[in-house]
């Protein structure tokens, strides 16, 4: 039976209300997505998988749509270059003969610095290997700062890498997938990153709010930021290596510490994806494996746990002839055997004083 | 031909075309071009369809369509998922509730009107990300967008000269 010829053929619901109520149950889903979201959490699996769908239909999209602006900026360039060939000859002339004493005092540094570390015993950290990408969409919003670059799981990028380009840090990998990984920018406002100022140490995170300088918190000691100090990734926590550029400090007219990004120095059309996890890929596991493991010494049955400690086996050597040293000298309890009552304290006289001197 | 009601909209002209077209200009806008050392601008074009659709007449659809929009561009921005969803369903219900004042009214005054809608939604924006983020987003940001997404007003006029008198039951 048709739905008109029914007791509720007559029916008529004003549209308003039904209109109300489709808004009333479009806004409870999108709650719903809201409080659902764990985006600012930075773990993989909070990445999903449509977040992952959209950004492998999005890479190849807008690897299309960004392909003119691209051409275009390397024809300008091309053009620039053309035209500009004898005045750039000479600013390059002149810096090279600038950049030949730094590379001098470069390389004396450089060897002093590797006298220092093995005179120190110092183990720095070794290379982390990067992948290369290109920014193929980003988004610049006061909500959300992100950038979509061409390069995955396949490459071998995990959420959590840390992204460069040629001047300074730009953020960090939040997701991945098949061909495409997202990028955090520093600047997002659910960016947090540890930091430090170059010159004094001062520990602080680095906060994003969706403008162009992210704001220094938890700032700590006394006067520990001027004004153009160099700030660096601290490492503290793992998140980063530490020692990566940033930028530079400078107050903000709300009276707040800020950075100035060096990444916003250069276009970001290519970026380098640190593949670095956590501290422990630094470490070379080979040598941390154990290939000696030390003797086992296995309790003496004569002894009771109130007895006085034994030291280790005595060496079979006869007692020389001459009076040991304090250092080489035996433990007088040790000479004696196991007695029944060891709880008493032992004369001073006859405590032994610590070897001092000898190599640890 | 019979005059009562008049002929219906077509869903797909009035919420499928503009949807698209809204997809295809955010993922346009989003590309990396940077022209003497400046970005392109990041405007909200599902404000256009948030504020016309709901000039057009009241409809069960529309707010689906929006929401879809939203959630489009919090994954395609990366930003929370139902953040731009629920911003954008807050300038629908403004312009929803607000339509008899608004009808009939004057260009320049339109404008006004779907700047206004348009600051509410931001400043709805604003408030969902310091709930959820639990921290304050730049005011400046938040201004420039504004300011870019209120110029797209004469977009959001054509699409209610277009279809305002297609549904004459809405008159």
């Amino acid at each position: 039976m048709p739905f008109r010829e029914g007791p509720l053929g007559d029916l008529k619901v004003p549209l308003t209300w039904t209109a109300a109520v489709a808004l009333i149950v479009a806004a409870v889903i999108a709650v719903a997505f809201l409080l659902a979201d764990r985006r600012e959490t930075l773990q993989e699996q909070a990445y999903g998988v449509t977040r992952q769908t959209v950004d492998v239909v999005a890479k190849p999209v807008s690897g299309a749509i960004a392909a003119p602006g691209r051409w275009t900026g390397l024809g300008l360039d091309f053009v620039r270059s053309y035209f500009f060939t004898a005045s750039e000859n000479r600013r390059l002339k002149t810096e090279l003969a600038e950049m030949r004493q730094w590379r001098d005092r470069a390389l004396d540094l450089q060897d002093q610095n590797e006298r220092f570390k093995s005179l120190l015993g110092l183990r720095t950290d070794p290379p982390i290997p990067m992948a290369s990408a290109r920014v193929v969409a980003d988004s610049r919003g006061p909500f959300a700062n992100t950038r979509l670059a061409d390069a995955g799981s396949e490459r071998g990028i995990e959420v959590g890498n840390p992204v460069l380009n040629e001047r300074g840090l730009v953020g960090r990998v939040v997701g991945v997938s098949r061909g495409a990984s997202r990028v955090l920018l520093l600047t997002d406002i659910a960016s947090r990153t540890p930091v430090m100022i170059d010159r004094t140490n001062a520990r602080a995170i680095l906060t994003g709010d969706g403008g162009p300088n992210p704001k220094l918190e938890y700032l700590r000691g006394v006067d520990p930021i001027q004004q153009g100090d160099r700030v660096v990734t601290s490492g503290d926590g793992g998140v980063v290596p530490r020692g990566l550029p940033v930028g530079a400090a400078v107050k903000g007219l709300d009276g707040r510490w800020r950075v100035v990004l060096f990444a916003d120095q250069s276009s970001i059309d290519y970026i380098r994806i640190l593949l670095f996890k956590d501290f422990a890929q630094l470490a070379d596991e080979k040598q941390l494996e154990a290939k000696t493991l030390p003797p086992v010494t296995t309790e003496d049955p004569q002894t009771s746990i109130l007895s006085a400690p034994t030291p280790a086996p005595k060496p079979a050597a006869t007692p020389p002839a001459t009076p040991p040293t304090a250092a080489a000298q035996p433990r007088p309890a040790a000479q004696k055997p196991a007695t029944p009552k060891p709880a008493q304290p032992r004369p001073a006289a006859t405590a032994t004083p610590a070897p001092t001197g000898s190599p640890r | 031909m019979s005059m009562s009601g008049g002929r219906a909209l077509n869903p797909a002209r009035w919420l499928g075309v503009p949807m698209l077209l809204c997809i295809f200009a955010t993922i346009l806008f989003a590309a990396p071009i940077r022209i003497w050392g400046l970005q392109l601008p990041e405007p909200v074009f599902a404000m256009v369809p948030a504020f016309a659709w709901a000039m057009i007449r009241p409809s069960i659809l529309a707010p689906f369509a929006l929401l879809i929009l939203g959630l489009f561009l919090d994954i395609f921005w990366g930003g929370p998922t139902g953040l731009w969803g629920l911003s954008l369903l807050v300038a629908y219900a403004m312009v929803l509730i607000l339509r008899n004042a608004m009808t009939g009214q004057s260009r320049p005054m339109m404008w006004a009107w779907f700047a206004g809608v348009t600051a509410v939604a931001m400043v709805a924006g604003f408030l969902f990300t310091m709930l959820d983020s639990l921290a304050m987003p730049s005011l400046l940001a938040v201004f420039w967008q504004f300011l870019v997404t209120a110029l797209l007003f004469p977009f959001a006029h054509r699409l209610v000269d277009r279809f305002e008198d297609a549904d004459v039951r809405f008159r």
